[in-house]
């Protein structure tokens, strides 16, 4: 029997939901706040581990997303979900309330505010960029100083905005290492004579083939990795950036000039995704990401019946994760709409 | 001059661009598995010498990155060349060739010959 889905968020989890239930038969509503699908994929420009274009996992979205009954309004924002009977009425500032057998909420995080972190100088100093900005870079083919000169040298800071209290932030935002790894490469690529340093609490290369992208980045492109969290990033009266950081390995304090910071931003859940939670009821963890029913079977399973969660809104994940998580939680809705027809 | 007992001391700090990056580069070149280094210690666990004496390779192997010389010169002579780390290594980092290399550049370095 075909139902009515909402998927709330388009970015590769919650187009992932749609497409799948949409091939499943059901008619989907995806929702999404920004112009555009994708989510913050659909930015990069390359992928780690393997550096395809980021273009090919949306134009398998797209793709996949389209062959059912699907249909996307974009520019919406959801503002509760309420359950009443066996129906979900889902309030929007755009097509108004819908009614749905089942929902998907797939709000995925947004990037930390760089700014946060005064001591790194972003929105001061203007060669301090963030891997976003980094990453726009790659798609115009240039990776410039604003002087439009080629860097001679850039830093890497990792776990910006992750694994630090002072921001609130306990949790660790998993793929920015592997980002950054990535990212050096590129930029060796890019630009041969320039030095690369990533600047690392440890290395978390949880993925398969990120540890060997790690070691290629070493072996293949001469990236160096200082161990250490760097305390501040100031300006040269010529204009470079200099940085402080304990080298924790050699037991000193290091001082270095730069041509460019790339700071490693990390995951937050989405701000309009925790203000759709607390309208709806839904609970939060200690990280502000949603809890599913279960922290081992049943991240995908929200208390609100009918309700299931898909993707980084759970959790910091890289792409493949998410898409797997978004085909559990389709499993989960799966489930619960064949126990409503009985 | 008379002397009050004051001295400057010269400062902790690892100033990178002023170091002398120039053993770096020649044992770089020499033997690139040092840039494979993920400093876990496992050589200086192992080190025999290290159970008796300051030395660690994972510190030269640091101060090298650094162009930190100075340490170098003064420790690289605690090695004995036994190669218990080179069969550790999880990176496959030729350690008994570095200390080799640095020894025969750091001399060469120390008479001009570079």
């Amino acid at each position: 029997m075909s139902r009515h889905v909402v998927v709330i968020g388009g970015g590769v989890a919650g187009m992932e939901c749609a497409g799948r239930l949409g091939m499943m038969g059901h008619r989907v509503t995806l929702i999404e706040k920004d112009a555009k699908t994708g989510g913050h994929a659909a930015l990069w420009y390359q992928l780690f581990p393997d550096r395809r274009p980021a273009r090919e996992v949306i134009d398998y979205l797209n793709e996949s997303g389209t062959a059912g009954d699907v249909t996307v309004f974009t520019g919406t924002v959801v503002k509760s979900v309420t359950r009443g009977g066996n129906c979900l009425a889902v309030e929007t500032n755009g097509p108004g309330s819908l009614n749905a057998d089942a929902v998907i909420i797939a709000t995925g995080f947004d990037l930390f505010d760089a700014g946060k972190k005064e001591e790194y100088g972003h929105g001061i100093y203007e060669n301090v960029i963030t891997s976003a900005e980094l990453e726009e870079m790659f798609h115009n083919g240039k990776v410039l100083t604003v002087s439009g000169k080629s860097p001679e040298r850039v830093g890497i800071i990792h776990c910006v905005g992750s694994r630090d209290e002072k921001v609130g932030n306990f949790h660790c935002s998993k793929v920015c290492c592997v980002t950054a790894v990535k990212q050096a490469i590129e930029i060796r690529e890019l630009m041969p004579d320039t030095q690369v340093f990533c600047f690392y609490m440890d290395m978390r290369m949880f993925g398969p083939y990120y540890e060997e992208l790690y070691r290629e980045s070493q072996e293949k492109w001469n990236v160096s990795y200082v161990r250490g969290r760097v305390s501040e990033a100031s300006e040269t009266i010529g204009g470079r950036l200099v940085i402080k950081v304990e080298d924790t390995l050699a037991g000193r304090p290091l001082r270095m000039e730069l041509d460019m910071l790339v700071l490693m931003t990390g995951m937050e859940p989405s701000a309009a995704g925790s203000q759709l939670a607390r309208n709806s009821g839904l609970i939060a963890g200690a990280n502000g990401f949603l809890a599913g029913n279960d922290h081992h079977y049943g991240t995908n399973e929200s208390p609100l019946k009918g309700v299931f969660y898909a993707g980084s809104c759970v959790a910091p994940m890289n792409i493949t994760d998410s898409l797997s998580h978004a085909r559990a939680a389709v499993l989960g809705v799966s489930e619960y709409l064949s126990k409503l027809s009985q | 001059m008379k002397s009050f007992g004051y001295t400057i001391s010269k400062g902790r700090v690892i100033d990178y661009d002023a170091n002398d990056h120039r053993l770096e580069n020649l044992v770089l070149a020499a033997e690139p598995t040092l840039a494979l280094c993920i400093a876990c210690g496992c050589c200086a666990a192992t080190c025999t010498a290290a159970q008796h004496t300051g030395f660690s390779l994972r510190r030269i192997n640091v101060s090298l990155r650094r162009g930190e010389t100075d340490i170098i010169r003064q420790e690289i002579s605690g090695c004995m060349l036994c190669g218990k780390c080179t069969i550790l290594c999880p990176r496959g980092v030729s350690t008994r060739n570095i200390v080799f290399t640095v020894r025969k550049h750091l001399s060469l370095l120390d008479n001009n010959a570079v």
